[in-house]
């Protein structure tokens, strides 16, 4: 039976990783996401599933664990918020460039530097467009309430293991602190070795035995031929990513002139703005990207012909924007609005920066 | 009495000594002279001895030994600069019933990865390290290491390593030894047969360690880098024996 509960965001991704047979978390402390780790440490699921928790000595060691673990073929994770992801991408790289499943939480927090503890979504180009060094992306999720916390930990994996590459749950300090409603999910056992022989048995670390060669994991190859043919090889595999997994809602699309484009806590508030402005006999709709990488380009291209414009709503000075602009390619307007430092902006603003940018 | 024949002779009774069946036939990079090889070929022998192939994760480093996964017939995973206890700590948990050691140098060990050597000791995980130091940079053309001797010349010390300027040789295996964590530390060198097979023990000793979870076994190898040196691998020999073992004394630090 599904359980329902009122928990705070954080609190759910580690319950939720319990329950969908995660092997292994490796953390460090960060505000706003420490409540991950805690939840955990407070469950003692090595009691329960035989899932490991380790508290590690920095952000980079806890990347590096997950990547230890996610060689061997078991579901393992991390979480952070924005300077402590910035620690993670030396790690995030490596996991990219040696094809490796695993899963990343970012809470983010405002910055630069080390910025504010206040919730913020200026870390959208580092999570979507790389953040490391080298031609890699991320599977980028982002949830924009409590119950997609729970939602996304579980898909993460699954694409995770799909494609063979590290997928992202990229909330923001709002969605991590609030508590809502969330249905658990059932319990799901963690995979037996014979399951991850059965999964992952062409390349995991599980011992070099008789009847096969050993398996290597690394990212390192010399020779600059081979390495464009496996750089070749990863981008055939963002392609198959971008034409499969976008995901997206549309809300009062339908009639629409104008199109706000946001995620997260700001998608919520715009749906807030979208009632604010309908009030006022101005029609508008919301386009939320739930996977910011794949980026919805095309059903935002689709609106084209049909609406006078998009705002982009984020809390960042516009980064989300550009892909929406890649996306219209001059068709209509697109404009932006946005909050930075960790200011989350009010419905009320919403509606007045619309009009004003779009003089209606 | 008749001619003797190579066929005569070729006989497994009169083997004295054989290529571990762990050792892969690929061509070693390692320059002549250089301590890797005959540590990898240790570590085949002990891992073959023990039966434990199928069970024995390596985590090779960032460095010449980058390539270690290419010449030891096992799996492995390859880390970022300095970052193999981190791994080996998640693999050794996930996998309690497995052997997992890291192979790491000077470079990667006491400088870059300085903190996930300490914090992998200080937790006490179940794994083996083998650390070789030879007091310098390998792979990127023979740089200063944390363990470079003062007065020694490397590309960043080409007046001979400065203490105002760059600090102090560090002795990381017996700041290690200081931590609760960790269960045998020792130092032994590959320059002698004696050398080599007392490095074999202890190498064996650390592996067998790990099934008795009391911590981290610490092997510090002091090799030579006869390339990096700018010496003849006889003249690297001599070097070490009169400069390093003064600074860095060979034997165990510690065995509880």
């Amino acid at each position: 039976m599904a359980e329902v509960k009122l928990m705070k965001g954080n609190e759910v991704i580690a319950e939720t990783a319990i329950r969908c047979g995660c092997d292994g978390y490796f953390g460090y402390p960060i505000t706003p996401q420490s409540e991950v780790m805690e939840t955990l440490m407070l469950r003692k699921p090595w009691e329960e599933t035989g899932m490991v928790v380790v508290q590690a000595e920095s952000e980079v060691a806890a990347i590096n664990m997950v990547y230890g673990g996610a060689s061997c073929g078991k579901k393992v994770m991390t979480s952070s918020s924005s300077p402590g992801i910035s620690l993670k991408q030396e790690g995030i790289t490596y996991l990219a460039g040696a094809e490796l499943p695993c899963l990343v939480v970012d809470v983010m927090r405002g910055g630069p530097g080390l910025g504010t503890i206040q919730p913020s979504q200026s870390d959208y180009f580092q999570a979507t467009k790389g953040g490391g060094h080298g031609d890699y992306h991320l599977i980028v999720l982002a949830p924009a309430s409590v119950q997609e916390m729970s939602d996304f930990v579980a898909l993460g994996f699954e694409l995770a293991f799909k494609y063979r590459n590290p997928a992202m749950v990229l909330a923001d300090g709002v969605i991590g602190q609030m508590m809502e409603k969330v249905v658990l999910p059932d319990y799901t056992p963690r995979w037996t070795e014979e399951e991850i022989e059965k999964i992952s048995g062409s390349w995991a670390l599980t011992g070099k035995k008789k009847n096969r060669e050993h398996h290597v994991i690394t990212s390192l190859e010399l020779e600059a031929h081979r390495q464009e043919v496996f750089n070749e090889k990863l981008q055939r595999k963002y392609r198959e990513i971008e034409a499969n997994e976008v995901r997206y809602e549309a809300i009062n699309c339908e009639d629409a002139d104008y199109i706000f484009v946001a995620y997260g806590s700001c998608a919520r508030i715009c749906q807030k703005s979208i009632q604010l402005a309908r009030q006022e006999g101005i029609k508008v709709g919301l386009l939320r990207p739930i996977t910011l990488y794949p980026f919805p380009t095309q059903p935002i291209s689709d609106l084209c012909s049909k609406v006078k414009g998009f705002m982009s709503v984020e809390m960042s000075a516009g980064q989300m924007v550009e892909d929406v602009r890649l996306a219209v390619n001059g068709r209509v307007k697109v404009d932006f609005y946005g909050r930075m430092g960790g200011v989350v902006p009010t419905p009320e603003e919403i509606v007045d920066a619309l009009k004003n940018k779009f003089s209606i | 009495m008749s001619r003797m024949e190579l066929t005569d002779i070729i006989k497994e009774e009169n083997l004295v000594l054989k290529k571990s069946a762990l050792l892969t036939d690929n061509v070693m990079h390692y320059c002549p002279g250089c301590t890797h090889g005959v540590v990898h070929k240790l570590i085949a022998e002990v891992i073959e001895e023990l039966g434990i192939q199928e069970q024995t994760i390596g985590i090779s480093p960032v460095g010449c030994s980058v390539f270690a996964y290419n010449y030891i017939d096992i799996d492995w995973a390859e880390a970022a600069h300095g970052r193999a206890p981190a791994l080996a700590t998640a693999i050794r948990r996930l996998h309690p019933e497995k052997y997992v050691f890291t192979y790491q140098g000077d470079g990667d060990l006491a400088s870059i990865g300085c903190a996930e050597i300490m914090h992998a000791c200080n937790r006490g995980e179940n794994i083996v390290v083998i650390f070789i130091n030879n007091a310098i940079y390998g792979m990127t053309g023979g740089q200063m290491a944390p363990t470079t001797l003062l007065g020694q010349v490397t590309a960043t010390t080409p007046y001979g390593r400065d203490a105002k300027l760059n600090g102090f040789p560090m002795k990381i295996t017996e700041l290690l030894a200081q931590l609760d964590g960790t269960c045998y530390v020792t130092r032994q060198t590959a320059d002698t047969p004696a050398a080599v097979r007392k490095t074999k023990n202890a190498i064996k000793k650390a592996f067998q360690n790990t099934r008795l979870d009391k911590g981290v076994s610490f092997v510090e190898v002091v090799g030579t880098c006869n390339s990096g040196w700018k010496m003849t691998p006889v003249d690297a020999n001599k070097w070490m024996h009169e400069h390093m073992f003064e600074k860095y004394p060979l034997g165990d630090i510690k065995d509880i």
